[in-house]
């Protein structure tokens, strides 16, 4: 890449940084340079977060109709998986499994969903209700 | 508490890191000779690994890799701790602190506040410098930002106790002592560093990793039109391109990085060909953007034919022969 051709493209880096680059000037030399972005990595990462906030929305109906308990929502919503989440919760994995039908995890007591609100940095009430900002 | 630490911008976090450490104990060499001397450059995909619903795929050496292995061709004795009490962790950085001791610790940027919300994901393996401490505030210099930044106690804790894949647990590291690096031990340990670097791309068994690795990437590509699905498949080239390019991982740009390391390597070797073989890194980084741009065009949707996809996974093809190539070159060097 020329130094020239480093991309100054729209992207969510702005108002945070720059990314360095390096690149090669007129002479050949290495030389580095600032990014603003790049259109075809911001696309790839809006695509991404389309199909989070997608996921997030089945999985949110999905909760509602009483096919899976407010767990699957959070997991969704904070980006993890099954090993994630049992590691900041301390739960074995077939243990989410089981607390992930409704009929289950309404029947779970204080100090376990007491877990689940801060390995999802949630309140209690707001893992109950799904009742939670997006941030 | 603070002492004459100066931030540099580097273009990926472990190389800004071993840089800026290296510095600071008197031996001053640049981040890509650092990436270089630490062979950092690699690939792999890995079939039964999926990060966010998508392919795992690296293409860099592993976490902590390029520091051990610069520190140690440098002959550059090594502090790494890890703690499973955070409390410990906390002391441990704080005697650091007292002592003006700049340390890298490994960190998860899920919970990085100063990171842009769209870019946190529960990736462990970042790094980061910690240089000092007001009032609640650990001063941080993070390589991949253009100005130092702080984090509050309690931010710092979270992150450096992040959990999932790579789980940092709270390691810290940092050069021990002052040395002084000869011109001798540099010339030795770019020679080193390539070597490792031919090994890992061109020797590794099996055929995920190195230049195979690529590959079989393209081979893939090939079919996911058919077995995953448009949707699906503008999915998994997204993640391609964003572990390519994404900020403090770079991929594309790992290419230029050592396409530097082999020109600033020439002040030193001037009777290897590294000038020249500099080039084919260069045009490698090129084919990695354009296929970037390919991938793009499949998940705007604006081309979506199975020949798209031939025309994507040629190009990791010609990419695979070009750095065989370059490799095959670099390994015949008689130094």
């Amino acid at each position: 890449m020329k130094k020239e051709d480093i991309p100054q493209d729209k992207s969510a880096l702005d108002k945070f940084t720059k990314e360095l680059c390096y690149a090669v000037d007129s002479s050949g030399n290495y030389v580095t340079g600032l990014s603003r972005g790049w259109d075809v990595k911001a696309t790839a990462l809006d695509l991404t977060w389309q199909d989070i906030d997608k996921r997030i929305a089945e999985v949110k109906q999905k909760v509602l109709n009483k096919e899976a308990s407010p767990l699957l929502f959070f997991l969704e919503l904070r980006l993890m998986d099954l090993t994630i989440l049992a590691a900041y919760s301390g739960f074995w994995q077939w243990q989410i499994k089981r607390h992930m039908k409704p009929e289950v995890f309404e029947k779970l007591s204080k100090r376990k969903l007491e877990k689940y609100a801060k390995a999802f940095n949630v309140s209690v009430e707001q893992l109950k209700t799904m009742n939670v900002n997006a941030e | 508490m603070q002492n004459e630490f100066k931030h540099l911008q580097a273009a990926h976090c472990e190389n800004g890191v071993t840089t800026n450490l290296l510095k600071n104990i008197g031996v001053t060499i640049t981040e890509p000779l650092a990436f270089g001397i630490g062979s950092g450059l690699f690939y792999i995909y890995i079939p039964f690994l999926k990060i966010n619903n998508g392919p795992a795929i690296a293409f860099r050496t592993m976490p902590g890799n390029i520091f051990k292995r610069t520190c140690k061709s440098l002959g550059i004795p090594v502090v790494r701790k890890k703690f499973s009490s955070e409390k410990d962790a906390e002391k441990f950085l704080m005697e650091c602190v007292a002592a003006k001791q700049p340390v890298g610790c490994q960190v998860g940027v899920y919970y990085l506040t100063y990171f842009p919300k769209e870019y946190r994901f529960h990736f462990n393996a970042h790094n980061l410098i910690v240089y000092g401490k007001e009032g609640d505030n650990f001063l941080i210099s993070d390589p991949v930002m253009e100005d130092v930044t702080t984090l509050s106690s309690f931010e710092l804790e979270r992150v450096r106790f992040a959990k999932g894949p790579f789980a940092p647990k709270g390691q810290l590291y940092y050069p021990k002592e002052h040395t002084q690096v000869t011109e001798e031990q540099l010339k030795k340990a770019i020679v080193k560093g390539i070597k490792l670097n031919v090994r890992d791309m061109l020797h590794i068994p099996g055929n995920i990793a190195g230049v195979k690795g690529i590959r079989y990437t393209a081979n893939k590509i090939k079919k996911w039109r058919d077995t995953l699905g448009l949707e699906k498949a503008g999915l998994y080239l997204a993640q391609l391109v964003r572990m390519q390019e994404e900020i403090g991982t770079g991929g594309g740009g790992f290419r230029y990085i050592y396409g530097a390391f082999l020109q600033q390597a020439q002040a030193y070797h001037p009777n290897a060909p590294l000038m020249d073989l500099s080039k084919k890194f260069t045009q490698s980084g090129d084919l990695w953007r354009s296929a970037a741009v390919q991938a793009s065009g499949i998940y705007k949707g604006r081309i979506t034919a199975q020949q798209d996809f031939n025309v994507m996974a040629d190009y990791l093809f010609e990419i695979a022969e070009l750095e065989k190539q370059a490799f095959t070159s670099l390994s015949k060097i008689k130094w």
